[in-house]
Protein backbone atom coordinates (compact mmCIF):
# COMPACT_ATOMS: atom_id res chain seq x y z
CA UNK A 1 0.00 0.00 0.00
CA UNK A 2 2.99 2.62 1.12
CA UNK A 3 4.62 1.11 -2.27
CA UNK A 4 1.69 2.51 -4.28
CA UNK A 5 1.41 5.58 -2.53
CA UNK A 6 4.62 6.72 -3.21
CA UNK A 7 3.94 6.35 -6.93
CA UNK A 8 0.92 7.97 -6.72
CA UNK A 9 2.14 11.06 -5.17
CA UNK A 10 5.10 10.97 -7.77
CA UNK A 11 3.01 10.54 -10.63
CA UNK A 12 0.92 13.56 -9.50
CA UNK A 13 4.36 15.76 -8.95
CA UNK A 14 5.46 14.79 -12.51
CA UNK A 15 2.76 15.49 -14.10
CA UNK A 16 2.23 18.95 -12.35
CA UNK A 17 6.10 19.63 -13.02
CA UNK A 18 5.33 18.59 -16.89
CA UNK A 19 2.19 20.69 -17.32
CA UNK A 20 4.12 23.90 -15.67
CA UNK A 21 7.20 23.46 -18.44
CA UNK A 22 4.61 22.67 -20.89
CA UNK A 23 2.87 26.28 -19.97
CA UNK A 24 5.93 28.36 -20.25
CA UNK A 25 6.91 26.34 -23.79
CA UNK A 26 3.50 26.83 -25.19
CA UNK A 27 3.26 30.87 -23.96
CA UNK A 28 6.53 31.29 -25.63
CA UNK A 29 5.22 29.22 -28.64
CA UNK A 30 2.20 31.57 -28.80
CA UNK A 31 3.60 34.76 -28.32
CA UNK A 32 6.20 33.85 -31.56
CA UNK A 33 3.24 32.88 -33.13
CA UNK A 34 1.36 36.03 -32.56
CA UNK A 35 4.32 38.06 -34.17
CA UNK A 36 5.42 35.98 -36.83
CA UNK A 37 1.84 35.90 -37.88
CA UNK A 38 0.67 39.54 -37.43
CA UNK A 39 3.90 41.05 -38.11
CA UNK A 40 5.54 39.41 -41.22
CA UNK A 41 3.19 40.64 -43.64
CA UNK A 42 4.47 44.19 -42.78
CA UNK A 43 8.38 43.13 -42.65
CA UNK A 44 10.02 43.95 -45.52
CA UNK A 45 13.41 45.67 -46.64
CA UNK A 46 12.23 49.25 -46.21
CA UNK A 47 10.98 48.70 -42.76
CA UNK A 48 14.51 47.53 -41.51
CA UNK A 49 16.54 50.25 -43.98
CA UNK A 50 14.29 53.53 -43.87
CA UNK A 51 13.57 55.80 -41.19
CA UNK A 52 9.84 56.88 -41.18
CA UNK A 53 8.58 59.15 -44.83
CA UNK A 54 5.72 61.70 -44.22
CA UNK A 55 2.36 60.06 -43.68
CA UNK A 56 4.05 56.97 -41.94
CA UNK A 57 1.80 56.60 -39.23
CA UNK A 58 -1.23 57.08 -41.79
CA UNK A 59 0.34 53.70 -43.69
CA UNK A 60 2.81 55.72 -45.98
CA UNK A 61 6.29 54.83 -46.63
CA UNK A 62 8.75 54.66 -44.62
CA UNK A 63 10.29 52.45 -41.95
CA UNK A 64 11.63 51.63 -38.41
CA UNK A 65 15.26 52.41 -39.10
CA UNK A 66 15.59 54.96 -36.05
CA UNK A 67 13.63 52.57 -33.58
CA UNK A 68 16.18 50.06 -34.36
CA UNK A 69 19.37 51.81 -34.58
CA UNK A 70 17.43 53.64 -31.08
CA UNK A 71 17.36 50.91 -29.15
CA UNK A 72 20.58 49.25 -30.19
CA UNK A 73 22.58 52.53 -28.81
CA UNK A 74 20.32 52.70 -25.85
CA UNK A 75 20.42 49.51 -24.98
CA UNK A 76 24.44 48.63 -25.98
CA UNK A 77 25.16 51.86 -23.94
CA UNK A 78 23.38 51.70 -20.77
CA UNK A 79 24.79 47.66 -20.57
CA UNK A 80 27.99 49.46 -21.26
CA UNK A 81 28.01 51.90 -18.66
CA UNK A 82 26.07 49.15 -16.40
CA UNK A 83 29.04 46.88 -16.51
CA UNK A 84 31.60 49.27 -15.64
CA UNK A 85 29.76 49.78 -12.44
CA UNK A 86 28.15 46.10 -12.33
CA UNK A 87 31.70 43.95 -12.01
CA UNK A 88 33.65 45.90 -9.46
CA UNK A 89 30.51 45.99 -7.25
CA UNK A 90 30.21 42.22 -7.76
CA UNK A 91 33.87 41.68 -6.80
CA UNK A 92 33.57 43.87 -3.90
CA UNK A 93 30.62 42.09 -2.52
CA UNK A 94 32.54 38.89 -3.00
CA UNK A 95 36.00 39.28 -2.42
CA UNK A 96 35.99 42.49 0.11
CA UNK A 97 32.83 42.28 1.80
CA UNK A 98 31.71 38.55 1.98
CA UNK A 99 29.00 37.57 4.22
CA UNK A 100 29.54 40.71 6.31
CA UNK A 101 26.34 43.13 7.44
CA UNK A 102 27.70 45.90 4.75
CA UNK A 103 27.59 43.36 1.78
CA UNK A 104 23.79 42.22 2.72
CA UNK A 105 22.31 45.81 3.01
CA UNK A 106 23.78 46.44 -0.08
CA UNK A 107 22.60 43.30 -1.69
CA UNK A 108 18.99 44.36 0.18
CA UNK A 109 19.35 47.57 -1.66
CA UNK A 110 19.84 46.11 -5.27
CA UNK A 111 17.11 43.77 -4.62
CA UNK A 112 14.73 46.52 -4.03
CA UNK A 113 15.87 48.25 -6.79
CA UNK A 114 15.24 45.22 -8.72
CA UNK A 115 11.85 45.65 -8.16
CA UNK A 116 11.24 49.05 -8.30
CA UNK A 117 9.14 49.64 -11.81
CA UNK A 118 10.94 50.56 -15.02
CA UNK A 119 8.39 54.00 -15.02
CA UNK A 120 10.01 55.39 -11.77
CA UNK A 121 13.34 55.26 -13.33
CA UNK A 122 12.06 57.19 -16.31
CA UNK A 123 10.60 59.67 -13.92
CA UNK A 124 13.19 59.82 -11.91
CA UNK A 125 16.00 60.30 -14.43
CA UNK A 126 13.49 63.01 -15.88
CA UNK A 127 13.51 64.96 -12.87
CA UNK A 128 17.43 64.92 -13.09
CA UNK A 129 18.03 65.97 -16.67
CA UNK A 130 15.52 68.85 -15.81
CA UNK A 131 17.88 70.13 -13.05
CA UNK A 132 21.21 69.50 -14.79
CA UNK A 133 18.86 71.73 -18.24
CA UNK A 134 18.95 68.81 -20.07
CA UNK A 135 16.30 67.71 -22.85
CA UNK A 136 15.26 64.32 -23.73
CA UNK A 137 18.37 62.92 -25.09
CA UNK A 138 20.50 59.90 -26.09
CA UNK A 139 22.66 59.99 -22.85
CA UNK A 140 19.59 60.16 -20.63
CA UNK A 141 18.26 57.35 -21.99
CA UNK A 142 21.16 55.61 -21.83
CA UNK A 143 21.67 56.90 -17.87
CA UNK A 144 17.88 55.67 -17.25
CA UNK A 145 18.47 52.26 -18.20
CA UNK A 146 21.69 51.41 -17.33
CA UNK A 147 20.18 52.31 -13.65
CA UNK A 148 17.36 49.83 -14.65
CA UNK A 149 19.97 47.15 -15.76
CA UNK A 150 22.24 47.20 -12.84
CA UNK A 151 20.88 45.77 -10.12
CA UNK A 152 19.83 42.57 -12.87
CA UNK A 153 23.56 42.66 -13.53
CA UNK A 154 25.31 42.81 -10.14
CA UNK A 155 22.82 40.31 -8.36
CA UNK A 156 23.79 37.75 -11.50
CA UNK A 157 27.42 38.32 -11.17
CA UNK A 158 27.22 38.10 -7.90
CA UNK A 159 25.84 34.78 -8.05
CA UNK A 160 28.54 33.64 -10.63
CA UNK A 161 30.92 34.51 -8.70
CA UNK A 162 29.55 32.69 -5.46
CA UNK A 163 30.32 29.99 -7.10
CA UNK A 164 34.21 30.28 -7.21
CA UNK A 165 35.34 27.26 -5.13
CA UNK A 166 37.39 28.50 -2.34
CA UNK A 167 40.28 26.38 -2.86
CA UNK A 168 40.71 28.05 -6.31
CA UNK A 169 41.30 31.57 -4.67
CA UNK A 170 43.23 29.75 -1.74
CA UNK A 171 45.53 28.56 -4.28
CA UNK A 172 46.04 32.13 -6.16
CA UNK A 173 46.25 33.32 -2.68
CA UNK A 174 48.72 30.55 -1.36
CA UNK A 175 50.96 32.16 -4.66
CA UNK A 176 50.98 35.30 -3.30
CA UNK A 177 48.32 37.19 -5.02
CA UNK A 178 46.20 39.74 -3.46
CA UNK A 179 42.53 40.13 -3.57
CA UNK A 180 42.20 42.07 -6.84
CA UNK A 181 44.48 40.19 -8.42
CA UNK A 182 42.61 37.10 -7.49
CA UNK A 183 39.44 38.51 -8.26
CA UNK A 184 40.15 40.08 -11.73
CA UNK A 185 42.65 37.57 -12.97
CA UNK A 186 41.20 34.25 -11.80
CA UNK A 187 37.64 34.79 -10.66
CA UNK A 188 36.31 36.70 -13.59
CA UNK A 189 38.05 34.35 -15.90
CA UNK A 190 36.98 31.62 -14.04
CA UNK A 191 33.38 32.74 -13.79
CA UNK A 192 33.18 34.33 -17.54
CA UNK A 193 30.39 32.40 -19.06
CA UNK A 194 28.11 33.44 -15.65
CA UNK A 195 29.49 36.88 -16.30
CA UNK A 196 27.98 37.11 -19.59
CA UNK A 197 24.67 35.78 -19.10
CA UNK A 198 24.38 38.53 -16.38
CA UNK A 199 25.11 41.06 -19.09
CA UNK A 200 23.20 39.86 -21.57
CA UNK A 201 19.66 38.93 -19.09
CA UNK A 202 20.44 42.73 -18.14
CA UNK A 203 20.69 44.51 -21.87
CA UNK A 204 17.89 42.11 -22.83
CA UNK A 205 15.90 43.82 -20.17
CA UNK A 206 17.13 47.28 -21.09
CA UNK A 207 16.04 46.52 -25.08
CA UNK A 208 12.80 45.87 -24.20
CA UNK A 209 11.54 48.95 -21.94
CA UNK A 210 9.66 51.05 -22.41
CA UNK A 211 8.36 52.95 -19.65
CA UNK A 212 12.23 54.37 -18.65
CA UNK A 213 13.38 55.82 -21.94
CA UNK A 214 9.38 57.55 -22.70
CA UNK A 215 10.74 60.77 -21.11
CA UNK A 216 14.33 60.15 -21.06
CA UNK A 217 15.66 59.46 -24.50
CA UNK A 218 12.07 60.48 -25.71
CA UNK A 219 11.24 59.71 -29.65
CA UNK A 220 11.68 61.04 -33.17
CA UNK A 221 12.04 59.99 -36.58
CA UNK A 222 15.57 60.56 -37.09
CA UNK A 223 18.60 58.77 -36.79
CA UNK A 224 20.51 60.18 -33.58
CA UNK A 225 23.48 62.20 -34.77
CA UNK A 226 24.98 62.46 -30.85
CA UNK A 227 24.73 61.44 -27.65
CA UNK A 228 22.41 64.77 -26.94
CA UNK A 229 20.00 64.33 -29.70
CA UNK A 230 16.75 62.54 -28.89
CA UNK A 231 16.96 58.87 -29.93
CA UNK A 232 14.06 56.49 -30.68
CA UNK A 233 13.48 53.08 -29.69
CA UNK A 234 11.55 49.48 -30.32
CA UNK A 235 9.69 49.04 -27.45
CA UNK A 236 8.10 52.76 -28.06
CA UNK A 237 7.70 52.08 -31.89
CA UNK A 238 5.43 49.20 -30.87
CA UNK A 239 3.78 51.49 -28.69
CA UNK A 240 3.17 54.49 -30.78
CA UNK A 241 2.04 52.21 -33.95
CA UNK A 242 -0.49 49.89 -32.19
CA UNK A 243 -2.25 53.23 -30.77
CA UNK A 244 -2.93 54.06 -34.11
CA UNK A 245 -6.28 53.37 -35.82
CA UNK A 246 -5.09 52.01 -39.03
CA UNK A 247 -4.99 48.05 -39.45
CA UNK A 248 -1.64 48.80 -41.56
CA UNK A 249 0.56 50.69 -38.96
CA UNK A 250 -0.63 48.56 -36.79
CA UNK A 251 0.63 45.56 -38.58
CA UNK A 252 3.46 47.20 -38.39
CA UNK A 253 3.72 47.18 -34.98
CA UNK A 254 3.71 43.63 -34.37
CA UNK A 255 6.36 43.79 -37.20
CA UNK A 256 8.62 46.04 -35.23
CA UNK A 257 7.88 43.69 -32.51
CA UNK A 258 8.90 40.69 -34.18
CA UNK A 259 12.26 42.86 -35.01
CA UNK A 260 12.40 43.57 -31.36
CA UNK A 261 12.26 39.36 -30.73
CA UNK A 262 14.81 38.76 -33.11
CA UNK A 263 17.35 41.15 -31.92
CA UNK A 264 16.91 39.65 -28.43
CA UNK A 265 17.29 36.22 -29.60
CA UNK A 266 19.93 36.43 -31.81
CA UNK A 267 21.38 37.81 -28.82
CA UNK A 268 20.91 35.08 -27.15
CA UNK A 269 22.79 32.69 -29.23
CA UNK A 270 25.76 34.33 -29.97
CA UNK A 271 26.36 34.80 -26.01
CA UNK A 272 25.59 31.15 -25.71
CA UNK A 273 28.49 30.26 -28.18
CA UNK A 274 30.41 32.92 -27.03
CA UNK A 275 30.23 31.44 -23.39
CA UNK A 276 31.23 27.89 -24.61
CA UNK A 277 34.67 29.21 -25.76
CA UNK A 278 34.90 31.29 -22.62
CA UNK A 279 34.44 27.87 -20.60
CA UNK A 280 37.19 26.20 -22.04
CA UNK A 281 40.06 27.45 -19.33
CA UNK A 282 37.21 26.93 -16.30
CA UNK A 283 37.69 24.85 -13.80
CA UNK A 284 35.67 22.39 -12.45
CA UNK B 1 72.09 19.15 14.17
CA UNK B 2 70.47 21.31 11.45
CA UNK B 3 69.98 24.99 11.04
CA UNK B 4 66.61 25.93 11.95
CA UNK B 5 64.80 27.50 8.91
CA UNK B 6 61.13 28.00 10.56
CA UNK B 7 60.63 28.30 14.06
CA UNK B 8 57.16 28.15 16.03
CA UNK B 9 57.00 29.78 19.27
CA UNK B 10 53.79 29.26 21.07
CA UNK B 11 51.20 28.93 18.48
CA UNK B 12 47.66 29.02 19.14
CA UNK B 13 45.21 28.78 16.50
CA UNK B 14 41.58 28.90 16.78
CA UNK B 15 37.74 28.11 14.62
CA UNK B 16 35.48 30.18 16.23
CA UNK B 17 35.79 29.00 19.51
CA UNK B 18 37.11 25.50 18.89
CA UNK B 19 40.78 25.48 19.92
CA UNK B 20 42.53 23.57 17.66
CA UNK B 21 46.38 24.05 18.04
CA UNK B 22 47.59 24.70 21.40
CA UNK B 23 50.45 26.41 22.07
CA UNK B 24 52.85 24.69 19.55
CA UNK B 25 56.73 25.49 19.75
CA UNK B 26 58.96 23.76 17.02
CA UNK B 27 61.58 23.96 14.51
CA UNK B 28 61.78 23.11 11.34
CA UNK B 29 65.09 22.40 9.31
CA UNK B 30 66.29 23.42 6.49
CA UNK B 31 66.59 21.62 3.31
CA UNK B 32 65.13 18.39 4.46
CA UNK B 33 61.41 17.22 4.34
CA UNK B 34 59.86 17.76 7.59
CA UNK B 35 56.40 15.30 8.45
CA UNK B 36 53.26 16.48 10.18
CA UNK B 37 51.87 13.40 11.18
CA UNK B 38 49.17 12.18 13.29
CA UNK B 39 45.66 11.25 13.64
CA UNK B 40 42.49 12.82 11.59
CA UNK B 41 41.43 16.26 13.34
CA UNK B 42 44.72 16.31 15.36
CA UNK B 43 45.35 19.88 13.49
CA UNK B 44 47.77 18.61 11.06
CA UNK B 45 46.96 20.86 8.46
CA UNK B 46 45.76 23.40 11.01
CA UNK B 47 49.66 23.73 11.80
CA UNK B 48 50.76 24.08 8.12
CA UNK B 49 48.21 26.89 6.96
CA UNK B 50 49.27 28.83 9.98
CA UNK B 51 52.63 29.07 8.21
CA UNK B 52 51.74 30.47 4.83
CA UNK B 53 49.13 32.59 6.84
CA UNK B 54 46.25 31.37 4.75
CA UNK B 55 44.76 30.09 8.05
CA UNK B 56 43.22 33.87 7.88
CA UNK B 57 41.59 33.67 5.03
CA UNK B 58 38.97 31.57 6.51
CA UNK B 59 35.82 33.52 8.60
CA UNK B 60 36.56 33.31 12.22
CA UNK B 61 40.00 31.95 12.79
CA UNK B 62 42.16 33.60 15.18
CA UNK B 63 45.95 32.86 15.67
CA UNK B 64 48.27 33.88 18.61
CA UNK B 65 51.79 33.44 18.72
CA UNK B 66 54.88 34.08 16.29
CA UNK B 67 56.32 31.87 13.32
CA UNK B 68 59.71 32.77 12.30
CA UNK B 69 60.65 32.41 8.60
CA UNK B 70 64.47 32.74 8.53
CA UNK B 71 64.17 36.03 10.45
CA UNK B 72 61.28 37.12 9.64
CA UNK B 73 58.60 37.64 12.13
CA UNK B 74 55.37 36.32 9.71
CA UNK B 75 52.93 37.13 12.21
CA UNK B 76 54.71 40.85 13.14
CA UNK B 77 52.71 43.98 12.29
CA UNK B 78 53.17 45.18 9.18
CA UNK B 79 53.93 42.32 7.15
CA UNK B 80 53.20 41.82 4.00
CA UNK B 81 51.21 38.74 3.60
CA UNK B 82 52.14 38.25 0.01
CA UNK B 83 55.44 38.41 0.25
CA UNK B 84 55.18 35.83 3.00
CA UNK B 85 53.28 33.83 0.58
CA UNK B 86 55.63 34.19 -1.88
CA UNK B 87 58.77 33.00 -0.08
CA UNK B 88 56.23 29.93 1.63
CA UNK B 89 54.43 28.12 -1.42
CA UNK B 90 51.86 25.93 -0.59
CA UNK B 91 50.69 22.16 -2.67
CA UNK B 92 47.20 21.35 -1.78
CA UNK B 93 45.57 18.05 -1.22
CA UNK B 94 43.04 18.54 -4.79
CA UNK B 95 44.98 20.45 -7.80
CA UNK B 96 43.41 23.43 -8.73
CA UNK B 97 44.90 24.60 -11.39
CA UNK B 98 44.04 28.14 -12.73
CA UNK B 99 41.30 28.83 -15.17
CA UNK B 100 44.01 29.57 -17.54
CA UNK B 101 46.76 27.70 -19.93
CA UNK B 102 49.34 25.01 -19.22
CA UNK B 103 52.05 28.41 -19.74
CA UNK B 104 49.72 31.13 -17.82
CA UNK B 105 49.16 28.92 -14.75
CA UNK B 106 53.31 28.57 -14.21
CA UNK B 107 53.95 32.16 -15.07
CA UNK B 108 50.99 33.43 -12.59
CA UNK B 109 53.35 33.70 -9.79
CA UNK B 110 55.73 35.36 -11.59
CA UNK B 111 53.62 38.19 -13.34
CA UNK B 112 51.92 38.73 -10.25
CA UNK B 113 55.11 39.44 -8.06
CA UNK B 114 56.90 41.72 -10.80
CA UNK B 115 59.41 38.60 -11.12
CA UNK B 116 60.01 39.18 -14.85
CA UNK B 117 62.77 41.79 -13.78
CA UNK B 118 64.86 39.60 -11.85
CA UNK B 119 65.68 36.51 -13.83
CA UNK B 120 63.70 37.18 -17.38
CA UNK B 121 63.94 40.80 -17.89
CA UNK B 122 60.01 41.20 -19.06
CA UNK B 123 61.46 39.46 -22.16
CA UNK B 124 58.47 36.67 -23.20
CA UNK B 125 61.26 33.87 -24.55
CA UNK B 126 63.12 34.17 -21.20
CA UNK B 127 59.58 33.76 -19.33
CA UNK B 128 59.27 31.15 -21.60
CA UNK B 129 62.88 29.20 -20.70
CA UNK B 130 61.54 29.94 -16.94
CA UNK B 131 58.09 28.45 -17.87
CA UNK B 132 60.13 25.33 -19.15
CA UNK B 133 62.38 25.39 -16.22
CA UNK B 134 59.65 24.78 -13.36
CA UNK B 135 58.13 22.11 -15.32
CA UNK B 136 60.65 20.37 -15.57
CA UNK B 137 61.54 20.49 -12.05
CA UNK B 138 57.77 19.12 -11.47
CA UNK B 139 58.25 16.50 -13.87
CA UNK B 140 55.69 17.92 -16.22
CA UNK B 141 57.25 18.95 -19.50
CA UNK B 142 57.62 16.29 -21.37
CA UNK B 143 53.95 15.65 -21.27
CA UNK B 144 53.00 19.04 -22.12
CA UNK B 145 55.92 21.16 -23.98
CA UNK B 146 53.68 20.84 -27.24
CA UNK B 147 50.20 21.74 -25.76
CA UNK B 148 51.69 25.00 -23.74
CA UNK B 149 48.52 27.26 -24.03
CA UNK B 150 46.34 24.34 -23.99
CA UNK B 151 43.85 24.85 -20.75
CA UNK B 152 45.21 23.33 -17.85
CA UNK B 153 41.92 21.95 -16.90
CA UNK B 154 42.21 19.56 -19.62
CA UNK B 155 45.25 17.74 -17.67
CA UNK B 156 44.59 14.47 -15.78
CA UNK B 157 44.71 14.99 -11.94
CA UNK B 158 48.02 14.00 -11.39
CA UNK B 159 49.15 16.35 -14.29
CA UNK B 160 47.32 18.73 -12.63
CA UNK B 161 49.31 17.89 -9.30
CA UNK B 162 52.65 17.90 -10.90
CA UNK B 163 51.75 21.74 -12.81
CA UNK B 164 50.20 23.12 -9.21
CA UNK B 165 54.00 21.86 -8.16
CA UNK B 166 55.09 23.84 -11.06
CA UNK B 167 53.23 26.53 -9.99
CA UNK B 168 54.78 27.43 -6.69
CA UNK B 169 58.25 26.35 -7.58
CA UNK B 170 57.92 29.44 -10.16
CA UNK B 171 57.77 31.63 -7.83
CA UNK B 172 61.34 30.23 -6.19
CA UNK B 173 60.11 30.11 -2.56
CA UNK B 174 62.24 28.82 0.26
CA UNK B 175 59.68 26.40 1.56
CA UNK B 176 57.17 24.46 0.28
CA UNK B 177 54.08 23.12 2.26
CA UNK B 178 52.42 19.86 0.90
CA UNK B 179 49.16 19.21 2.90
CA UNK B 180 48.56 15.43 1.59
CA UNK B 181 49.91 15.85 -1.80
CA UNK B 182 49.66 12.89 -3.01
CA UNK B 183 45.71 12.03 -1.35
CA UNK B 184 43.86 12.48 -4.40
CA UNK B 185 46.11 10.53 -6.92
CA UNK B 186 46.42 7.29 -8.34
CA UNK B 187 49.74 5.17 -6.86
CA UNK B 188 51.66 5.97 -10.39
CA UNK B 189 51.16 10.00 -9.88
CA UNK B 190 51.44 9.79 -6.39
CA UNK B 191 54.60 8.23 -6.45
CA UNK B 192 56.00 11.25 -9.12
CA UNK B 193 54.92 13.66 -6.95
CA UNK B 194 57.11 11.75 -3.79
CA UNK B 195 60.43 11.44 -5.80
CA UNK B 196 59.59 15.22 -7.34
CA UNK B 197 60.02 16.22 -3.98
CA UNK B 198 62.84 14.14 -2.42
CA UNK B 199 64.49 16.06 -5.54
CA UNK B 200 63.80 19.22 -4.37
CA UNK B 201 64.93 18.70 -0.70
CA UNK B 202 68.32 19.85 -2.36
CA UNK B 203 67.12 23.32 -2.63
CA UNK B 204 64.26 24.04 -0.54
CA UNK B 205 62.84 22.93 3.26
CA UNK B 206 59.56 21.00 2.62
CA UNK B 207 56.95 20.35 5.20
CA UNK B 208 54.51 17.91 4.09
CA UNK B 209 51.21 16.78 5.90
CA UNK B 210 50.38 13.53 5.59
CA UNK B 211 47.78 10.81 7.17
CA UNK B 212 50.22 8.02 5.92
CA UNK B 213 52.60 6.36 8.13
CA UNK B 214 54.51 4.56 5.24
CA UNK B 215 54.45 8.36 3.10
CA UNK B 216 56.33 9.47 6.41
CA UNK B 217 58.49 7.18 6.99
CA UNK B 218 59.82 7.19 3.09
CA UNK B 219 59.78 10.95 2.99
CA UNK B 220 60.48 12.31 6.50
CA UNK B 221 63.91 13.54 7.45
CA UNK B 222 62.78 15.35 10.68
CA UNK B 223 59.11 14.59 11.60
CA UNK B 224 56.47 16.00 14.19
CA UNK B 225 53.44 13.85 16.21
CA UNK B 226 50.31 16.11 16.95
CA UNK B 227 47.67 14.90 19.12
CA UNK B 228 44.49 16.71 19.47
CA UNK B 229 45.75 20.01 18.66
CA UNK B 230 49.21 19.17 21.03
CA UNK B 231 52.23 18.85 19.98
CA UNK B 232 53.94 15.71 21.41
CA UNK B 233 57.30 14.50 19.98
CA UNK B 234 59.50 16.30 17.20
CA UNK B 235 62.72 14.81 15.99
CA UNK B 236 65.01 13.26 13.75
CA UNK B 237 62.19 10.66 11.33
CA UNK B 238 64.29 7.69 12.10
CA UNK B 239 64.57 8.07 15.72
CA UNK B 240 61.16 8.76 16.43
CA UNK B 241 60.28 5.80 14.31
CA UNK B 242 62.86 3.52 15.96
CA UNK B 243 62.37 4.52 19.07
CA UNK B 244 59.44 7.08 19.98
CA UNK B 245 59.58 8.64 23.60
CA UNK B 246 55.87 9.56 24.26
CA UNK B 247 53.46 6.91 25.09
CA UNK B 248 50.76 8.23 22.57
CA UNK B 249 53.20 8.35 19.46
CA UNK B 250 54.45 5.02 20.62
CA UNK B 251 50.14 3.91 20.34
CA UNK B 252 49.96 5.67 17.12
CA UNK B 253 52.61 3.86 15.65
CA UNK B 254 51.83 0.92 16.51
CA UNK B 255 48.42 1.14 15.53
CA UNK B 256 46.83 1.13 18.77
CA UNK B 257 44.93 4.99 18.42
CA UNK B 258 43.96 5.90 15.32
Amino acid sequence: MKWRKAKLVEGTFKALMLGSVAVVMGSLVLILATVVWKGVAALDLAMLTQVPKGGYYLGKEGGILNAIVGSLYLAGGATVLALVFALPIALYLQFYAARSRRAELVRLALDVLWGVPSIVYGAFGFIIMLWLGMRASLLGGIIALAFLELPIMVRGMDEAIAMVPPALKEASYALGATRLQTAVRVAVRQTAPGLLTAVLLAFGRGIGDAASVLFTAGYTDRLPDSLLSPAASLPLAVFFQLGTPFPAVQERAYASALVLTAIVLALSLLSRRMAGRLAKHVIR
Amino acid sequence: MYEPQIRIHDLNAWYGKEHALKGISAEIPARQITAIFGPSGCGKTTLLRSLNRLLEEVDGTRVTGQVWLDGLAIYGRGVDVTEVRSRVGLLAPKPFPLPMSIYDNVAYGRRIHGMHGRLDKGNGRNLDRVVERYLRAAGLWEEVQDRLHAPASGLSTGQQQRLCLARALAVEPEVLLCDEPTSALDPISAQRIEDQLVALKEGMTIVIVTHSLQQARRLADHVLFLWMGVLVESGPGAEVFRAPRDERTRAYLAGDIG
